[in-house]
């Protein structure tokens, strides 16, 4: 039997904003457990709520990165239910008139096609504290610092049909996000988790089937890895005659292991209703027009940008418009080396595996885009070579000097073009390499080619890398072939 | 001078015929002499009250006392007060002491008012006659046989007994009014958002207000200027104007028009009381007024809808007394479950348990749409009958509750007769209106007070209609005799 998976994303975003969601508490990550919840956050007896205006502002701009209708009223609403870490013994949250509508992302996949995944609706919510249950002796220990951050939940319709759509959303999602400067986008520290909705049914067939939901993945490995696993699982137990049922499953990433969480019998009745603390949220025209005004460009517009500007490839575009950083980066090192394909390189190549190696993010690197754009401007200039190039970078990221210039001049990295210099080594190098020379003059014609690389090789030895590969080739060529 | 009026002992202190100190001596006295059997406080904050007092007193001499400098008053026991235990009147709360202060007390302690402690209440907020108290029922000064009213029974029998010069109230359905009206003082339940609501230990959110129980008009206008106001911490609160209360009490009655629903006048009405309010009518016709009999259609509706907004919405405020961060603890939980489940069955009262129960039901998938969204439908058709009303009458008046004050455990076992009594002030809620109630006369020989509903953030109005009533009565100046 051909199966057909159908995937829905439901996607936690936490909101950039200074404080909460409802009070003045910071949202900095990686305080000391409960320093950052104050009266409101603790759920005391007669605190309320205040909206902060600015996470309506991040939710807006979403929904105008993603070409959704804004809901120009949109209502909060408390989902009830008893957790130790939620305060309140409710969710602040939306459900029935959220802020963001209907919208959509298209996505590239790895062959060129590209795919529009439609979004049902996203809405806005406060985010719940942590349990903590080592280190208290049989008892759990509730950190509320978490608890009151802002967060937009993301619904997909069920449009993606892949591990690798599902990844391209996720990843597309992370740089809409990060572009438009409303999430932080450090999906290790939480700021991005999925939970994913699988169903597999016989190819052709129309209804659905039976979906599991594995909550709360935070990188694209696992949710990818997931995925894998949870369809393969629903597969064979169909195969084997079973059934699957409806339920919420976690999937450790550490160890690949998935299990059931809770079945659907199992779910509490969260008793929506809207919350009578807060009135609608009202939003007026001249403020969608002042947050229009002020969208940045996005990865779409972006991508297309680098293509017809810069004359980059649609997969080096993609990958260059994906995050604001990159791009920001760049684009400075373009301005600095005039060189587009080759700042393109670079990044794409020795910068990026530099900061892989390293588990560092481009505003972390060492290597600036002013540093990388005077380097490549020197290759650009024949001051350098390419080889010597990957030198002069290692040493601009070990940090041991400020400026490509700085190095070359420093380490005499300066290419040799003086012909009379270039002439002489080549003399040397026949010299001492006669026997080889014979053979390439015996040689016929279209098998010198191949055999003139052993003498280039010869040469830039010499030269400890330093002449002109273009020059050493086209004197020996002239010297040899006589 | 503990007998004397907000108005009049302001004065007093002004010209310093008194001290703060003395005044608030003379009240904390008292509360030791009679509320051992009254049971109106939970908590006295006597050091603390003289530690004001002085403070209040210093204030005047340096030039900067306002009408509450120095006016010890008494606070109902669901404002947070920094230091001083919050109870709810509930078990849950005996050993909760905010770390900070609410809008409401925290302006009376800018203005330099004394307090002399909390006031005894249903708990949480939850019934109309002060009998649902862990900490014991409140008796009515002026038959300790009877309920006070709830409520905010503590601070209206506190205010009737002389035992504080005002008191600050909180009414979801009636709990200022009914229990003002039964204890013979002034009660105002002002326009929903017209008081912040932050710092106030929530029942019904979107129902809940605060506002002044004094024994005249006179003495709520000072008091509400005091109170009102924008709040940027509490959503639901208006940024509306704030006029001075005081300025308009004495204002000609000429002209205005009184609107008498129909719907309030019938056999469920005690015909003692109905008298009371008819004589009171007619001494607003002396006073200029002209009557009009209005319709309220909708007017019985207010009780199942009530009783199915305000459960809900407590259902859900009252989820975070679940014994994990603050509040009653069950002894030796055995796992999650177990601490929920004991620690809000020992630590919630009867009553209380039957609204989150109701409320929860209310809410429950499947039960939504026919009862809290129909609710909501009907608490707009009771707007509409208001605001219809308005424009054929300045303001609507009628009794506070079918009977004065009923015997002190009559209605203990009959919740839902309970609720039906609470029928002529709950519509004033849904529709979020302000209103007054004044002392009226006698029925059996329990006060009764005159209901004056007005229309939203018209306080000022009806304060002056009430404060005119009371410059050509005395029933307001009458006390409890008490031993």
């Amino acid at each position: 039997m051909q199966w057909e998976t159908v995937i829905g994303l439901e996607i936690h975003v936490q909101l950039a904003t200074k404080t909460k969601i409802f009070s003045g508490a910071s949202t900095a990550f990686g305080a000391a457990p409960n320093t950052q919840a104050c009266a409101v956050d603790l759920g005391l007896p007669g605190i309320l709520p205040v909206v902060n205006e600015e996470a309506i502002n991040m939710a807006i701009k979403f929904g105008l990165g993603i070409d959704a209708e804004i809901n120009k009223v949109n209502v909060f609403e408390r989902k009830n239910y008893f957790y130790p870490d939620l305060p309140k013994g409710y969710q602040t949250t939306q459900l029935e008139k959220p802020i963001v509508g209907a919208g959509h992302v298209d996505i590239t996949l790895t062959d060129g096609s590209t795919k529009r995944i439609r979004v049902h609706h996203a809405h806005l919510e406060e985010d719940a504290g942590k349990s903590l249950h080592e280190d208290f002796h049989g008892m759990s220990g509730i950190d509320l610092n978490r608890a009151g951050t802002p967060l937009i939940e993301i619904v997909t319709e069920p449009d993606i049909r892949n591990a690798e759509e599902a990844v391209a959303f996720a990843k597309k999602l992370h740089s809409i996000v990060t572009t438009l400067g409303i999430c932080d986008g450090e999906m290790s520290q939480g700021s991005m988790r999925f939970d994913v909705n699988v169903s597999v049914r016989p190819k052709g067939q129309k209804e659905l089937g039976t979906r599991t939901e594995t909550k709360n993945l935070n990188s694209f490995k696992f949710m990818e890895a997931a995925i894998f696993k949870e369809v393969e699982r629903q597969i064979e137990l169909i195969e084997d005659g079973g059934t699957v049922i409806q339920e919420t499953r976690l999937y450790n990433g550490d160890t690949g292991e998935a299990r059931s969480m809770r079945s659907k019998e199992e779910a509490n009745d969260y008793r929506y209703f809207p919350c009578p603390d807060l009135l609608p949220v009202i939003i007026d025209d001249s403020r969608l027009e002042k947050l229009k005004a002020e969208m940045p460009e996005m990865p779409d517009a972006k991508k297309a940008r680098f293509i017809t500007d810069f004359g980059l490839s649609d997969y080096d575009a993609e990958i260059l418009s994906a995050d604001q950083a990159t791009a920001h980066y760049f684009e400075a090192t373009v301005s600095v080396s005039d060189d587009a394909k080759l700042s393109a390189n670079w990044i794409m190549g020795d910068l990026s595996k530099s900061l892989n190696q390293n588990g560092m993010s481009i505003p972390e690197s060492p290597v600036s885009a002013d540093m990388l754009g005077g380097l490549i401007k020197r290759i650009k200039d024949n001051t350098i070579s390419g080889k010597i190039a990957k030198e002069v970078f290692e040493v601009l990221w070990q940090g041991e000097c400020s400026t490509a210039d700085e190095v070359i001049e420093k380490k005499g990295l300066k290419q040799v073009t003086d012909t009379g210099a270039i002439e002489a080594m080549i003399d040397e190098v026949l010299a001492s390499n006669a026997q080889q020379v014979e053979n390439y003059r015996a040689a016929p014609e279209d098998k010198r080619g191949k055999m003139i690389g052993f003498f280039v090789g010869q040469c830039m030895k010499a030269s400890k890398g330093k002449a002109n590969p273009g020059m050493v080739n086209q004197i020996l060529k002239q010297k040899l072939d006589g | 001078m503990y007998d004397k009026t907000i108005a009049e002992q302001s004065r007093a202190l002004a010209s310093g015929e008194i001290s703060s100190v003395e005044l608030t001596q003379s009240y904390l006295d008292r509360i030791k002499q009679y509320d051992g059997d009254i049971n109106s406080f939970i908590t006295v904050t006597e050091e603390l009250a003289l530690k004001q007092a002085k403070a209040a007193d210093a204030l005047r001499t340096a030039g900067n006392a306002n009408a509450m400098t120095g006016i010890p008053v008494a606070h109902k026991d669901l404002f947070c007060t920094e230091g001083v235990k919050t109870s709810c009147g509930s078990k849950m709360l005996d050993n909760f002491i905010a770390p900070y202060e609410s809008t409401v007390t925290g302006k009376f302690k800018d203005a330099g008012a004394v307090m002399l402690g909390k006031t005894n209440m249903d708990e949480f907020a939850m019934g109309s006659s002060n009998e649902n108290s862990h900490y014991g029922p409140v008796k009515n000064p002026w038959d300790k046989s009877a309920i006070p009213g709830g409520s905010s029974g503590g601070s209206a029998a506190a205010v009737s007994a002389l035992l504080a010069a005002g008191a600050t109230g909180t009414d979801t359905g009636g709990s200022i009014r009914q229990p003002a009206s039964h204890c013979g003082i002034t009660g105002l339940k002002p326009t929903y958002g017209r008081v912040s609501r932050y710092g106030m230990v929530a029942y019904a959110s979107s129902l809940d207000q605060a506002g002044p129980m004094t024994r005249s008009a006179e003495d709520a206008a000072i008091m509400l200027n005091t109170m009102a106001g924008f709040d940027t911490r509490d959503s639901t609160c208006l940024n509306h104007e704030v006029p001075d209360y005081t300025a308009s009490l004495n204002d000609s009655l000429e002209g205005l028009t009184i609107g008498l629903p129909k719907e309030y006048f019938t056999a469920g009405l005690d015909s003692e009381v109905e008298q009371q309010i008819r004589n009171a009518i007619a001494e607003y016709e002396k006073l200029g007024a002209k009557v009009k009999e209005v319709s309220l259609p909708n007017a019985e509706l207010c009780i199942p809808a009530y009783y199915v907004i305000a459960p809900a919405e407590a259902s859900s405020n009252l989820s975070r007394f679940d014994g994990v961060r603050f509040g009653y603890r069950c002894e030796d939980p055995k796992d999650l479950m177990d601490l929920y489940i004991r620690s809000r069955s020992e630590g919630f009262g009867e009553e209380v348990k039957r609204r989150i129960i109701v409320g929860t039901y209310a809410l429950s998938a499947g039960y939504y749409d026919a009862y809290y969204r129909k609710a909501q439908q009907i608490r707009r058709l009771i707007r509409d009958d208001f605001l219809n009303a308005f424009k054929e009458c300045d303001v609507i008046m009628g009794p506070n509750a079918p009977t004065s004050a009923f015997d002190l455990g009559s209605m203990s076992n009959d919740p839902v007769a309970m609720y039906l009594s609470d029928i002529y002030t709950l519509s004033v809620n849904l529709a979020g209106l302000p209103g007054l109630s004044v002392p009226a006369g006698m029925a059996n020989n329990r006060p009764v007070g005159l209901q004056i509903i007005g229309q939203h953030f018209d306080e000022a109005r009806l304060l002056n209609i009430g404060h005119c009533f009371q410059q050509a009565t005395d029933w307001h100046q009458k006390s409890p005799a008490l031993v």
